[in-house]
């Protein structure tokens, strides 16, 4: 066997050992990468910028811990200039381990930024079946959460009293790894008409680029790139940007693979056209 | 009778649904809430099936020494993640089930996700090969759309245009057309269940 078709038929353990690799450099040798800042980022970013002190914000968390690297650092972006900007938000997940996630956000986000639960934020909690539970919240948020989800009546906080549902909030801004952004556009947008924006895994990306096209969705946060965009334009850098290093060094060797693997192909086919046994 | 009252409750459901959409009144509200509590309420009674079966599947493995380890492990995660989880209090940070949650269910899951990684890396070398036109078509075009999300600088930003004219138009004509087939058939489907033509989700009789 030649080289190059050696080069065609690399062992998939060679492959996950140079990610591997891939993935531990940046530990060792720390470097920052440049992020430029795409527009459909930016759009979200200049509608929470625009939003006035006191105005409502929704964010939905539609994630569990395996999407977490992705969406954590995109939700705790927005979070820390919803806070900062003293938005009153309103937080709900529609996803089974939903409520670890909002704890562990709101709990350091709402303790560095000196904001209150009741007061200047509300969990919601988690409801099963999402396009209901978004259907439910669209008459009223009162129907599917009477109370928050610490078991506190909505009308007995102070932030709530004149809030019914989605017309009341400034706009909704959904992160997800699954299905449920189609819900939220579906059942959500089509039914209520409420300003959507989402964040989503990269390799969702594609998929609701339509969307943005369409005018159902203002802005879209793709992937952890997305997250470390939007964690330059708030000026927090956090785990997104943080994590740039390990993208740009696992994707170039991906690439390096897919290159090694084309270069190997037609220069081999070439040989066996000229040998005269090839296609 | 076994089937035409489960199918005469379908269908009077469907069409009230169905009308109450377009009608805005109170007693349309009404009937919305009080139908998707029905729903929620019907979908909960099938938790504790789920967790006989869970419970009853893992204790019978127990007997066998080959599976007993993970049998045991699976109902010692699952029995301490529902005792500490019963009070009200241990969704608060701090918590033994917020500590379980996020020392051993946050990092496994994490875990298992990231091999992901791996896996995509391994898949994308082999198939992303240009044996044909169509094959080619789609390497350049995963390769420019990949650029784009990757962090490389200039070079993400040069094909800014062309990933948006790739994924806002050929990539959402194509999906439209999906979509349309999805929704038509959706509503096929859900048309033939209300007229009590489409029976199999009774099962068996």
């Amino acid at each position: 066997m030649s080289f190059l078709e050696k080069m065609m038929l690399i062992d998939r353990r060679w492959i996950y050992l140079s990610i591997g690799l891939a993935v531990i450099i940046p530990v060792v040798v720390q470097f920052e990468v440049p992020v430029s800042v795409s527009p459909e980022v930016k759009k979200i970013y200049d509608f929470v910028e625009n939003l006035n002190a006191g105005d409502y914000l929704f964010i939905a968390v539609d994630y569990d811990p395996s999407s977490m690297a992705e969406l954590n650092p995109m939700a705790e972006a927005v979070l820390n200039q919803a806070f900062a900007k003293d938005l009153k938000v309103i937080i709900v997940t529609l996803a089974q381990f939903g409520p670890g996630m909002v704890e562990d956000l709101t709990t350091r986000l709402a303790a560095a930024h000196h904001r209150v639960r009741g007061e200047d934020y509300v969990f919601l909690g988690y409801r099963p079946y999402p396009a209901i539970t978004i259907m439910l919240m669209g008459i009223n948020f009162r129907v599917p959460f009477p109370v928050d989800h610490y078991s506190v009546p909505l009308d007995s906080m102070p932030m709530m009293r004149d809030i019914r549902n989605f017309a009341d909030v400034k706009a909704v801004i959904d992160f997800t790894a699954g299905n449920t952004a189609d819900f939220w556009i579906t059942y959500g947008v089509g039914r209520f008409d409420f300003p959507l924006a989402i964040g989503i895994t990269g390799v969702m990306a594609a998929d609701y680029y339509q969307y943005l096209q369409s005018g159902q969705i203002f802005g879209i946060i793709p992937g952890v790139k997305g997250a470390a965009e939007y964690e330059q334009l708030v000026g927090f850098p956090g785990k997104g940007k943080e994590q740039m290093a390990y993208q740009v060094i696992a994707h170039s060797v991906i690439i390096a693979f897919i290159l090694i693997s084309n270069i190997a192909y037609f220069a081999t086919r070439k040989q066996k056209q000229q040998l005269g046994g090839g296609r | 009778m076994k089937r035409e009252i489960p199918i005469i409750i379908v269908g009077v459901t469907g069409v009230v649904m169905f009308f109450q959409y377009f009608i805005p009144t109170g007693w349309s509200e009404f009937i919305f809430t009080y139908g998707q509590d029905w729903v929620m309420v019907i979908g909960i009674l099938s938790l504790p099936l789920g967790i006989w079966s869970l419970v009853k599947a893992n204790v019978l493995k127990l007997k066998d020494p080959k599976e007993r380890f993970y049998s045991a492990v699976l109902l010692a995660g699952f029995l301490a993640m529902v005792l500490t989880g019963l009070k009200r209090e241990s969704f608060e940070a701090g918590s033994v089930f917020m500590k379980l949650f996020n020392t051993i269910l946050i990092p496994i899951q994490a875990t298992v996700f990231s091999l992901l990684a791996f896996f995509i890396a391994s898949a994308a070398y082999r198939a992303f090969r240009a044996r044909s036109v169509l094959a080619t078509v789609l390497l350049i075009t995963a390769f420019l759309v990949m650029l784009r999300f990757i962090p490389l600088g200039p070079i993400s930003t040069a094909n800014l245009g062309a990933v948006a004219w790739i994924l806002s138009v050929p990539n959402m004509a194509a999906k439209r057309a999906i979509m349309m087939g999805i929704g038509l058939g959706a509503a096929a489907t859900a048309i033939k269940i209300i007229l009590g033509i489409e029976r199999t989700y009774m099962g068996r009789d």
